[in-house]
């Protein structure tokens, strides 16, 4: 872990939805204030880290972490990643910036082709991005399984074949074919089992070991993000409320925000918890 | 016939099959669970583990073309599996209510939520239409929804995830059931939502002394409001237990697993890796031998393949399907740390 430059850097970032408006306002021709989704953020995230988004459906957590890679295109502010400018790239430079940052989303039903085998879509990234290996297809493909403890037997079949478990690693394992430095994961465990959710959340701190890749963790549930991230941000209607240490924000949140989500939080008593 | 001492809802041996291009094959294979009145029962599992089935037993909405083939399901005395048509619209109408995971597709999209709610208040109590409007928003109130005079002329869209749910309680408890089945009430929805659904069900339970099944694949929603938990894995019921006994003593490996792997937030700022369960569950098709939990079992020994699934009694209230007890050092290794499938 380089102590130096931060790999991403966010500074100042804002997104609006203008929100339509009713009849009544089109023939009054007011104008509505747009809807911030995403108001004056800045953070910052360094190389091999694990930073922890949290906050509640609508508070701007998603569409952050699409800004980002530029799938929503932000209306101001800065995005770095590793000291280039995220925001002025255009053609071959923006490709390869999103070749840097890869996504794993929520729905691993949605986000593979159902027409194409496992092999073909974990070659396909690996492909475009003309990255090395991947002449031979069959090794670049065993690679990626392996790295996220698939046998390479799955290459063969198709997403319907698969577990929701099964289907959320292959999408993992083709965002890692390019060879990323930072996953932006958003809700990537939330559709799935508890069980299931633990070896995946196992399976990310792996990564983070293995490849020092930094990693935003976009979650809703904030016990997620203290099994694996090492600073958390918490965000309410498009702002950041709250952002530190993961056990000092859980263990001593500031924010009324922040202790009123920690207390909504369902806790299991469990055996070993006392 | 009254309710005497039955308990509100019995079911005993419960089945349900589907019959596939591949053979027949179970969702449910034997389950058993009792809810009484002014309890609340929770039924956990994960995926497939027939959680779901079993609970839409109780109404006998099986989807085509699954079928109850064993068992039975008695409420207040009552058989539910041998109701005629006619019986069972009642049954359903009265005495039972139900809500769904989803508030958004439960919905009629076209119709305002005053419409939906007096066409059932009509057509189930037989209501005129000026009393079941009057009566929909005295519901509407009930499930503290503020302002329920305008709010009642909003389309379903108008409302947010929260109060859709609401909207739906008010509607599965209109005709005052004295059972309701609550299948993953909270799932789509926000932590302090979820826990404002929550606090509304445990009132309606304590006000109204209404049953309630409470199906949930998250142990966090069944400790806050249920008194008694059953454990559902492959089709059978593998542990049930008074809800303070499941966390502290579980007596069944797979309820051991998974209150172990699930993520809290003490663990923050020391992440380390999670304990798991090894393995994937099995695939219906193609049940092992015996314990269905034997393959990815830590505690696994010679036998297990011959094990019945049958509730043993270890303490009050207390079953478990696990006869290989008290647990010591596991027979097979742990999980591999990183959950390796495959």
């Amino acid at each position: 872990m380089s102590a130096g430059a931060p790999l991403l850097r966010i500074e100042n970032v804002s997104k609006g939805f203008g929100l339509r408006r009713t009849l009544a306002e089109r023939i009054a021709r007011t104008e509505t204030e747009p809807l911030r989704a995403v108001d004056d953020v800045s953070l910052e995230l360094r190389r091999g880290e694990i930073l922890g988004l949290a906050g509640e459906s609508g508070s701007g957590k998603t569409t952050l972490a699409r800004c980002i890679i530029r799938l929503v295109e932000p209306d101001s502010g800065l995005i770095e990643l590793d000291g280039t400018n995220m925001r002025e790239a255009r053609g071959q430079e923006l490709r390869e910036l999103r070749r840097r940052m890869q996504m794993v989303f929520q729905d691993p039903y949605s986000s593979l082709n159902p027409r194409m085998t496992v092999g073909a879509a974990i070659h396909e990234a690996g492909r475009v991005h003309k990255r090395p290996g991947s002449e031979n297809r069959d090794q670049f493909v065993r690679e990626a399984l392996e790295r996220v403890h698939l046998s390479a037997r799955l290459a063969k079949r198709r997403p319907r074949e698969l577990s929701g478990g099964q289907r959320q690693r292959v999408a993992i394992a083709r965002a890692l074919a390019v060879g990323p430095e930072l996953l932006i994961a958003d809700e990537a465990v939330s559709a799935l089992d508890v069980s299931v959710q633990a070896q995946l959340l196992n399976l990310f701190l792996d990564l983070r070991e293995q490849l020092d890749v930094a990693i935003l963790f976009v979650a809703h549930q904030l016990a997620v993000l203290a099994e694996v991230a090492d600073r958390v941000a918490i965000m309410q209607r498009g702002r950041i409320v709250e952002i530190g240490e993961a056990g000092a924000v859980f263990g001593d949140p500031q924010d009324d925000y922040t202790k009123a989500l920690l207390a909504a939080h369902p806790q299991p008593r469990l055996p070993h918890a006392a | 016939m009254s309710a005497g001492t039955a308990p509100l809802l019995k079911i005993e041996g419960l089945r349900v099959e589907f019959d596939t291009p591949h053979g027949r094959v179970a969702g449910v294979r034997d389950a058993g669970l009792t809810v009484n009145a002014g309890e609340i029962v929770g039924l956990v599992g994960e995926t497939g583990s027939g959680k779901t089935l079993a609970c839409r037993s109780v109404m006998r909405l099986i989807p085509f073309p699954g079928r109850i083939t064993a068992g039975s399901v008695e409420f207040e005395g009552r058989d539910v599996l041998a109701m005629r048509p006619r019986e069972l619209r009642e049954f359903r109408a009265h005495d039972v209510g139900m809500i769904y995971q989803d508030p958004f597709s439960s919905l009629n999209p076209v119709f305002r939520i005053a419409h939906q709610l007096t066409e059932t208040l009509r057509a189930n109590l037989g209501l005129g239409k000026a009393q079941a409007h009057a009566r929909a928003l005295e519901l509407l109130a009930d499930v503290g929804i503020a302002d329920p005079e305008r709010r009642a002329l909003s389309y379903p869209h108008e409302f947010s995830g929260g109060m859709r749910q609401r909207v739906m309680i008010a509607l599965a408890t209109a005709s005052q059931p004295r059972l309701l089945l609550a299948d993953e009430p909270t799932t789509a929805l926000d932590v302090t939502t979820q826990a404002q659904i929550l606090t509304l069900l445990k009132q309606l339970n304590q006000e109204r002394g209404m049953g309630v099944l409470l199906v949930s694949h998250d142990f966090g929603v069944i400790a806050q409001v249920c008194d008694r938990v059953a454990v559902m894995y492959g089709g059978y019921i593998v542990e049930t237990a008074p809800v303070e006994v499941i966390y502290t003593r579980p007596e069944h490996p797979y309820t051991r697993g998974l209150l172990e792997s699930i993520p809290r937030i003490e663990s923050a700022g020391r992440a380390t890796r999670l304990p798991t369960i090894r393995g994937v569950p099995p695939d219906p098709t193609e049940p092992p031998p015996g314990c269905v939990f034997q393959p990815r079992c830590p505690y696994a020994q010679d036998g297990c393949e011959k094990v019945t699934m049958a509730l043993e009694m270890v303490g009050p209230g207390h079953g478990t399907a696990c006869p290989v007890r008290p647990f010591t050092t596991p027979q097979r290794p742990e999980a591999a740390p990183t959950g390796a499938q495959v």
